[in-house]
């Protein structure tokens, strides 16, 4: 029997008529609900599968259960004040949120970021990254039914956000970007606590590489499960380690160097596959990567002013402006017209978490049901960021 | 005909006791052991170190209240976890503890579990259909194909070990193995039983029936209470069925070289081996994810029924052609490890050596990018 490609049937009140199936059997493929409220669907994610037996036949998401207007608000409120509520897009990232939203209303106005701020900015930036990763790693290997691993990852984690909350005074919802700079200079014994941070942080790396990485099981889950192909994923707008993931060497932080990336040395792992193991490892290796950059700031910083000197109410001149960066999902991007008032006329997010669920149906063809929470898994959403 | 009635029944109410006992342990046991590999401190609550935690849990499952959901199959539902639970208690009848520790002392007794641990697959199908829960029908016909399929090899294993001492009954397998346990002539065969037994019973990597992340409970998924409570009590009394069985058929029972010769030797003897295989069957939990149902059915029937009948096999060729004992053990264990070594040429190799390139390329990119630069 053979699939065919998703969307060719006849579909009738919610139920799908593949061609494929035996017509004489008069067999319809089950409807699964999965989500918002499965253990599966990271946040408030519903997906509706269609299967015939153990394949997926066909696979509809539904999102916005989560959706607060966050454009929309954005509209109504001074420049200060919408970098709280970029913390609450990739609740997980909250950092590189803040980051784009100042870069963008800072291109506008032209102003030059000091360079003990921009230090600040990518070490926090960098270690958000690890956070989110560590997440990513823990969740991963959850959906694929190890549950010892989250464990270690959460533990990481937490060091990060203790780090966090020592800098920016709270573990999630920092608001400690500015535009122009960061809103406090960083603790006295920032450098030192970072560096008995990492060491812990570089042996859970390595341990997940001994863990799960490598591990029969895992690859046999992973391997070969989702894949797409390099101009599909450039097609579908995939970006971030999944697009990378499927041989795509494409960063923002290697192309459009922001902060201070032209200055670290670093590398851009890519997959060549696109499958779900890809993406996993690709995530892994740039963990190390981030661990690297953040131990070459560190020798790198000088202390320094840390607020560039803006008026405390930011108005940027009238005009356009497109700021992106690399987030941990992908290529975050913030398009913002200005009238000259001390609020935006328009803010439009790109958010990756949005677009790289679009490829969802596409890696979900001929998927396995146990494939489907793979997938999705290995795309690593973040429910904020997909209904803003 | 009275005085046998009583005795049964106290009997049978004693073995009952015990299990119950026996499955408060384990969910103990499983709970701290998890904890310890996920640098957790696990249940400290309920008494010392949360030893009363299982009495606990136990208790609020018995004054919780039991659904039932409005579409369900009412006399399937009930019935459910009847049939699951009364196969894997029967079990219990026959299997000895010491050489005169046991209900009834069967001749057949290996026929009697085999037969008996195949019925309550009828109990998950029957509840996953039950439920009217397309997850739990979901679970109910994936429990179906993996435990027909891994009752297979369990079965030619259990065949390869009767061959040895030529009997059914478990006390005289128990005494072959007073000379060298039956592990050491079939090591295959042990690492057979304990996967299959752990695909028997749906522990992980095996658990896809009632997997968490995408059937959420699977055939189980509608119960509460006190029916879910006696799903939970079989799953727990069937792991500790698999591993008594392991240590009884592998590990030498009772036998235990050193020891003075006394009942309550061979039982603790038998006690601490099965322990130490639960503790086994737990340590995979905290290890492996889970497979996929194909990939499970692929396990079970490429590479598990094709070696237990390679484990009849050499047993067969051991016993015909009355070789020694050594090229029994050897021949057993090369297999084991040429499988073992195939897997591991399979999977990770060539995803360790794709990394490898992968990492090389980059690191080369990036060397290339810096002397432009420059």
């Amino acid at each position: 029997m053979s699939l065919l490609p998703l969307g060719e049937k006849v579909r009738m009140r919610g139920i799908s008529y593949p061609m494929a199936i035996d017509k004489q059997l008069d067999s319809l493929e089950l409807m699964i609900n999965v989500g918002p409220q499965h253990p599966a669907t990271h946040g408030v994610f519903r997906m509706v599968v269609w299967i015939d037996g153990e394949r997926i036949v066909d696979v509809e998401p539904h999102i916005g259960y989560l959706h607060r207007g966050t454009e929309k608000l954005c509209e109504g409120e001074q420049y200060s004040q919408i970098i709280t509520l970029f913390d609450r897009l990739d609740y997980v990232a909250n950092f590189n949120n803040e980051l784009v939203v100042c870069m963008a209303a800072e291109k506008l106005m032209g102003t030059e970021v000091p360079e003990r701020a921009q230090y600040i900015r990518t070490i926090l930036c960098e270690l958000n990254r690890i956070a989110s990763h560590m997440l990513f790693y823990g969740t991963f290997a959850l959906d694929a039914g190890a549950m010892t691993p989250v464990m270690y990852a959460f533990r990481e984690r937490e060091r990060i956000q203790s780090l966090f909350e020592a800098t920016s005074g709270a573990r999630l919802m920092h608001n400690y970007f500015r535009i122009g700079g960061v809103r406090q200079d960083a603790p006295d014994d920032f450098a030192q606590r970072i560096t008995t941070l990492l060491e812990p942080v570089k042996e859970t790396i390595a341990e997940a590489d001994r863990l799960i990485t490598f591990n029969e099981a895992f690859l046999a889950r992973t391997r070969d499960v989702g894949t797409i192909d390099g101009n599909t994923a450039v097609a579908l707008g995939l970006t971030g380690p999944s697009l990378r993931a499927s041989g795509v060497e494409y960063d923002v932080r290697r192309t459009e160097p922001y902060l201070l990336y032209d200055r670290l040395d670093f590398i851009v792992p890519t997959g060549d596959r696109g499958d779900c193991w890809d993406r996993f490892w690709v995530r892994i290796r740039e963990m190390e990567e981030s661990v690297r950059m953040v131990e070459q700031c560190l020798q790198q910083m000088q202390s320094g002013p840390i607020m560039a000197p803006t008026r405390r109410i930011a108005r940027p001149p009238k005009g356009e402006v497109y700021a992106h960066a690399e987030n941990p999902r992908g290529d975050l991007g913030v398009y913002l017209v200005s009238s000259g008032a001390d609020r935006p006329y328009r803010l439009k997010v790109r958010p990756p978490s949005f677009c790289n669920l679009m490829s969802m149906k596409h890696m979900m063809r001929n998927a396995y049901m146990a494939d489907a929470i793979m997938i999705l898994g290995s795309l690593d959403i973040v429910l904020g960021e997909v209904d803003r | 005909m009275l005085r046998d009635l009583i005795v049964i029944t106290i009997q049978v109410f004693a073995l009952v006791t015990a299990l119950t006992a026996v499955v408060l342990s384990l969910v103990w046991l499983e709970r701290k052991t998890l904890a310890r590999l996920q640098r957790r401190m696990g249940p400290m609550v309920v008494g010392p170190h949360g030893l009363l935690q299982p009495v606990a849990d136990a208790l609020k499952l018995l004054v919780k209240e039991d659904i039932i959901p409005a579409l369900a199959d009412k006399p399937l539902f009930w019935l459910a976890p009847l049939v699951v639970f009364v196969p894997s208690f029967v079990i219990w009848v026959t299997i000895p503890f010491a050489q005169s520790f046991a209900v009834r002392n069967m001749e057949l007794g290996l026929f009697f579990i085999v037969a008996f641990s195949v019925l309550s697959i009828v109990g998950v199908v029957m509840a996953g259909w039950g439920s009217a829960n397309k997850y739990a029908v979901l679970g109910g016909l994936r429990s179906a194909a993996q435990l027909i399929s891994y009752e297979i090899p369990i079965i030619m294993v259990v065949i390869a070990v009767i061959m040895l001492p030529h009997s059914m009954n478990l006390v005289t397998i128990v005494e072959g193995q007073r000379a060298i346990p039956y592990a050491l002539l079939q090591p295959l065969g042990l690492v057979i039983f304990l996967l299959a037994g752990v695909a028997e019973v749906g522990r992980t990597p095996f658990d896809i029936y009632f997997a968490e992340s995408e059937v959420m409970g699977g055939p189980f998924i509608e119960y509460s209470g006190a029916h879910w409570a006696v799903f939970f009590l079989a799953e727990y009394v069937n792991t500790f069925t698999i591993a008594v069985l392991a240590a009884l058929l592998f590990l030498g029972g009772w036998a235990f070289p050193l020891m003075p010769e006394a009942t309550w030797v061979g039982f603790l003897g038998v006690l601490v081996k099965a322990y130490l295989v639960v503790l086994v069957i737990f340590w995979f939990r905290g290890t492996f994810p889970r497979l996929r149902i194909d990939q499970l059915m692929s396990f079970g029937w490429k590479v598990l029924i094709p070696l237990s009948f390679v484990n009849f096999g050499l047993t067969a060729a051991y016993l015909f052609y009355g070789l020694s004992r050594w090229s029994l053990a050897l021949a057993s264990l090369f297999v084991t490890a040429a499988v073992a070594y195939t897997i591991y040429r399979r999977m990770t190799w060539p995803a360790r050596a794709t990394a490898e390139q992968r990492l090389a390329k980059a690191r080369a990119y990036r060397r290339v990018e810096t002397t432009d630069a420059r």
